[in-house]
């Protein structure tokens, strides 16, 4: 049985408005013109230089491929996108309430700030990042806890990206006391001569897909073998150290705790041509050499020449997935395959937002803020009178004049139905204990929910497994048992008549209210003469497993 | 409305029959000819039986004894009713070693019990680049796809720890179920079926109010999945993880202590004998990829007992039991099995009376579906360090012998999800001998 009342979400339903602390609000009007979109008004931070020029980047391609963005989304279906986005959870049923009635010009840039300051933002963030470093399954002599530590410290305290990006590739230590370094770990699970760790480093962090370059000069991207090897040699030096204890119940020895060493290594790394001819590799960062003697702390130099510049790759790639992360697409497909090769839909707003990044010092809030005041963001996910082209699902290039709807995650999910049952604010734990609580969950979850690492999750690849999951299983049995303190009993015992109740449940579930075809057959349910319970508790059921309910749009 | 009740899917696949055969046939003779029809098609279906030893077997002591070596170990070979010997402690399987070949030239350098398991299920060494499917995975694309009549998953995987689908695809994932047959949140608890039923219309108001908001078709295949999660729960097809209706008799046939081991799921140290009982009931009913997890052969320590007491005569009495019965059935020739682990074991025995992983030279056996039984492909020396006949055998050449037992053309490419073409089976080649 799951052990529900031990999640905490930190959440406020009273947001405080912050609209006398934002910058001058312009005029929609002399920003929005002809072809902004119909609601323009309801905008926040309009006068931020770096947002309008998201704005003007987007229309200029709107305009140029002769299409109109759809209109602004309306309250309750933005709310719980920037929920979903930005905390990884559906929004409390006090906070859409509060939400809708305020009158605020500002409401929606005031709650952007809010989330950012809530302790699910956090959460969240940690939670996306682990997944990438290591996995959702955690490798063998991995800490999944080290790993969450450091970057929850990353993320709560708004550490500069480029300082966590140095902190994980040269990352030395015990894996719970220097968390960083199982996102090494997790790539030395074979004696690969650090091929993976090449691999994921510049996949995962500079947008690069070498891994084919091992073994062969790239055929569409212009990465060359040797440079794969040159990368790879910076690599060298890593050394894993597993250590072992004796169990104190059998006396058997099983795994303690693995740390991450520098070893020795100088001189070059040796690679065979596919000619069978043996060539050699030196530490080579896109021709600035390093020295390759035995004094060298490779991984060093290499985070120290990654984390430079005024546009480091670095820099690119987190935007490129920051933005895919809030529209569903990101100026590449994938994200992380940039280059050349590969030209991004809007490069012009990438090269810009990269260096705004930058000059911010890499402030990861600031760039959230960006994108998710920007007018594209603000947009509803139906498609408009103009604009069916812009549909990236059937092959399209992106064109963001619409919001694109996205699968959510797993750990989405699970936070959403504990926010839907109300079991957030049943009870209060530390973090190790509720984060226990829902690994062991989603764990089952991972084998039915696929891991397609790296491939963007905007089309349904539900399975069977998953339906089931989500039909029989022991979390929506749970949510919809009629336990004190849940939303059911709370809404049962009320007054309220059922044409109430029924948008309560919704507005609880999705959102929003039902439209008044679904009230008036859900009203004919209720009249039909069953036992309003178990019809309350089908309604919840039927709303949780829903497309609308695990779709983000 | 479109979450079907049982009635009304039979009575569609009825008038899916109905239109597609003769008409003139009086009616009651017809539906008669219908249901023998079915079941002669169920049994002309292709399927495979893999048969995984999780943790590598020591082949050498089973299927390709080294009598005489100082790596020979402590077990004999005996004569079988094919044209090869085995170990003694084969005895049943030795009894239907003319339907079965072994494979004596297995060369296939990964000896990590992951790299290993990877190689042998997907025939790709692992790559950073892309995820291969598992070979079960490509019957389910392959030939899954096309039976419209299953309402179970195309690749069943019963008692082990899975394999990835790689770009093919979560919907040819393999169905875990353990070896009771219980599949993971298919039972619906105390809800009726009135209640699902009810439960479902009150879904489709939800999820048609998303499909016709004008989002796009990912609502629709949400909608889709459900369907068949659904179908899956109603489907009659489900009898065949169920093994309590099969008679005494043919649980018998698999099981080490014939009559001892009553009727209790795992009795008798049967677990393996009852998987393979169920993979032959789901391959009965249309599934055409169903993997069978038998795990404990990583025997580093005191290898010749394990074998003797414990793992031989469980394998013993479930393969023989498996080809006895398949061949009962008239399901032998359509039906090819395939028993391999991720790699052999050492030759020489270690300080701990034991073998070590090895993948230079060791055993895989297949059978069924038309391929030639009774021989011994390949040869390694006297001491079974070496493939001593020349070519040595890949994962590939394997698999490729199944595609072709199975009907799937062997020129066959999918496309990763990055758009590099991929051979099936890494284009590996038939083995000539089998398929003569």
């Amino acid at each position: 049985m799951l052990v529900v009342g031990a999640l905490v979400f930190g959440l406020s339903a009273a947001w405080s408005i912050a609209a006398d602390d934002e910058p001058d609000q312009a005029s929609p009007a002399e920003t929005s013109e002809t072809i902004a979109p119909k609601g323009g008004a309801i905008r926040g931070a309009a006068a931020d230089p770096v947002v309008e020029f998201i704005n003007e980047s987007l229309r200029q391609g709107w305009s140029d491929n002769e299409i109109d963005p759809s209109p602004v989304a309306d309250d309750a279906e933005w709310i719980r996108r920037v929920y979903l986005d930005i905390v990884g959870h559906i929004p409390p049923l006090e906070d859409l309430e509060a939400f809708v009635a305020n009158k605020d010009k500002g409401k929606r840039a005031a709650l952007i700030e809010s989330l950012l300051e809530n302790a699910g933002y956090v959460r969240n963030f940690t939670t996306i990042w682990t997944n990438l470093c290591i996995g959702q399954q955690t490798p063998r002599r991995v800490s999944r806890t080290g790993m969450q530590k450091f970057l929850r410290e990353a993320f709560g305290r708004n550490r500069p990206w480029k300082d966590v990006v140095f902190d994980i590739v040269c990352a030395e230590g015990e894996f719970e006391t220097n968390g960083a370094v199982n996102f090494t770990l997790a790539q030395m699970q074979d004696p690969d001569e650090a091929v993976q760790l090449t691999a994921k480093t510049t996949r995962l962090f500079m947008g690069m897909q070498v891994q084919c370059t091992q073994c062969h000069n790239h055929p569409f991207n212009d990465w060359k073998q040797d440079q794969f090897w040159q990368f790879n040699s910076f690599f060298r030096q890593v050394r894993k150290m597993d250590h072992e204890k004796a169990d104190p119940k059998t006396g058997r020895r099983i795994d303690d705790y693995s740390e991450v060493l520098m070893g020795n290594f100088e001189g070059p790394v040796f690679f065979e041509k596919r000619s069978g001819l043996k060539q050699v590799a030196y530490p080579l960062y896109f021709g600035q050499e390093v020295d390759p003697g035995a004094e060298t702390d490779r991984r060093k130099e290499l985070a120290r020449l990654m984390t430079e510049g005024d546009r480091p790759l670095i820099a690119v790639a987190f935007v490129n997935r920051l933005w895919a992360h809030f529209f569903g697409y990101g100026f590449t497909r994938p994200v992380d395959d940039m280059g050349p090769h590969n030209a991004p839909s809007h490069p012009a707003l990438l090269d810009r937002l990269a260096e705004e990044f930058v000059k911010a010092n890499y402030d990861v809030k600031q760039l959230i803020r960006w994108i998710a005041n920007s007018d594209a963001y603000s947009l509803t996910s139906r498609f408009g009178k103009k604009n069916e082209i812009d549909n990236p699902s059937a092959g399209e290039t992106p064109l963001f004049s619409h919001v694109y709807i996205k699968s959510m995650t797993a750990e989405q999910l699970y936070d959403s139905l504990i926010v839907a049952t109300n079991a957030h604010k049943t009870g209060r734990a530390g973090w190790e204990q509720s984060e226990a609580t829902r690994q062991e969950w989603l764990q089952q979850f991972v084998r039915t929910f696929g891991n397609d690492e790296g491939e963007e999750s905007t089309s349904f690849d539900g399975t069977i497994p998953q339906a089931l999951m989500m039909m029989n299983g022991p979390l929506v049995r749970d949510a919809i048992s009629a336990k004190s303190g849940s939303h059911l009993t709370e809404l049962l015992s009320t007054k309220a008549g059922d044409a109430q109740r029924i948008q309560k449940v919704y507005q609880t579930v999705l959102s929003r209210s039902p439209n008044p075809a679904e009230r008036t057959k859900f009203l004919a349910y209720l009249k039909a003469g069953r036992d309003p319970l178990s019809v309350y508790q089908d309604l919840f059921w039927a709303l949780m497993n829903s497309n609308e309910f695990i779709f983000i749009h | 409305m479109s979450f079907e009740t049982l009635d009304t899917l039979s009575r569609r696949h009825f008038l899916r029959h109905l239109a597609t055969s003769a008409a003139t046939i009086p009616a009651l003779q017809f539906i008669s000819h219908v249901k023998a029809n079915a079941a002669e098609l169920k049994k002309n279906q292709k399927a495979c039986i893999l048969m995984w030893m999780s943790g590598g077997p020591p082949t050498i002591d089973m299927w390709d004894l080294k009598p005489g070596s100082k790596n020979g170990g402590e077990f004999k070979p005996i004569s079988t009713k094919g044209d090869l010997q085995i170990s003694e402690h084969l005895p049943r399987t030795a009894q239907v070693m003319d339907s079965l070949s072994v494979v004596r030239a297995m060369g296939t350098r990964e000896a990590d019990h992951n790299r290993g398991r990877y190689y042998m299920h997907t025939s790709y060494v692992p790559n950073p680049t892309v995820v291969h499917p598992a070979f079960g995975s490509v019957v389910s694309y392959e030939i899954g796809s096309k039976r419209k009549d299953l309402e179970i998953p195309a690749f069943i995987s019963i008692g082990g720890g899975g394999s990835s689908p790689g770009f093919l695809g979560m919907s040819h994932a393999p169905f875990l179920v353990d070896g009771s047959g219980r599949i993971l949140n298919a039972d619906m608890g105390d809800v009726s079926l009135d209640r699902l039923q009810q439960r479902l219309s009150m879904l489709n108001i939800v999820e048609d109010s998303f499909i016709n908001s004008n989002r796009g078709d990912s609502g629709k295949a949400h909608k889709q999945v459900y369907e068949k999660a659904v179908n899956l729960m109603k489907s009659s097809q489900m009898e065949a993880f169920k093994l309590d209706k099969e008679p005494q008799n043919i649980i018998d046939l698999y099981s080490p202590q014939p009559g001892a081991a009553g009727r209790g799921m795992m009795a008798g140290g049967n677990g393996f004998g009852r998987s393979l009982l169920m993979a032959r009931r789901l391959v009965e009913t249309g599934v055409p990829f169903v993997e069978v997890d038998f795990g404990g052969w990583d025997l580093h320590n005191d290898v010749f007992r394990s074998l003797k007491d414990r793992m031989l005569p469980t394998l013993d009495a479930g393969m023989a039991g498996l080809v006895t019965d398949l061949k009962q059935r008239g399901m032998w020739d359509n039906t090819v099995v395939v028993w391999m682990g991720e790699f052999g074991r050492t030759p020489r025995i270690n300080q701990t009376v034991g073998r070590d992983h090895w993948a230079n030279s060791w055993s895989v056996v297949v059978g069924g579906g038309g391929l030639k039984g009774g021989l011994a492909v390949g040869e390694t020396d006297k001491d079974g360090l070496t493939v001593v006949s020349g070519k040595s055998y890949q994962p590939g050449d394997i698999w490729a012998t199944v595609s072709h037992a199975l009907g799937i053309p062997l020129d066959t490419v999918h496309t990763s999800k990055r758009g590099r073409p991929m051979k099936l089976a890494n284009g590996g080649t038939p083995i000539t001998e089998l398929i003569g």
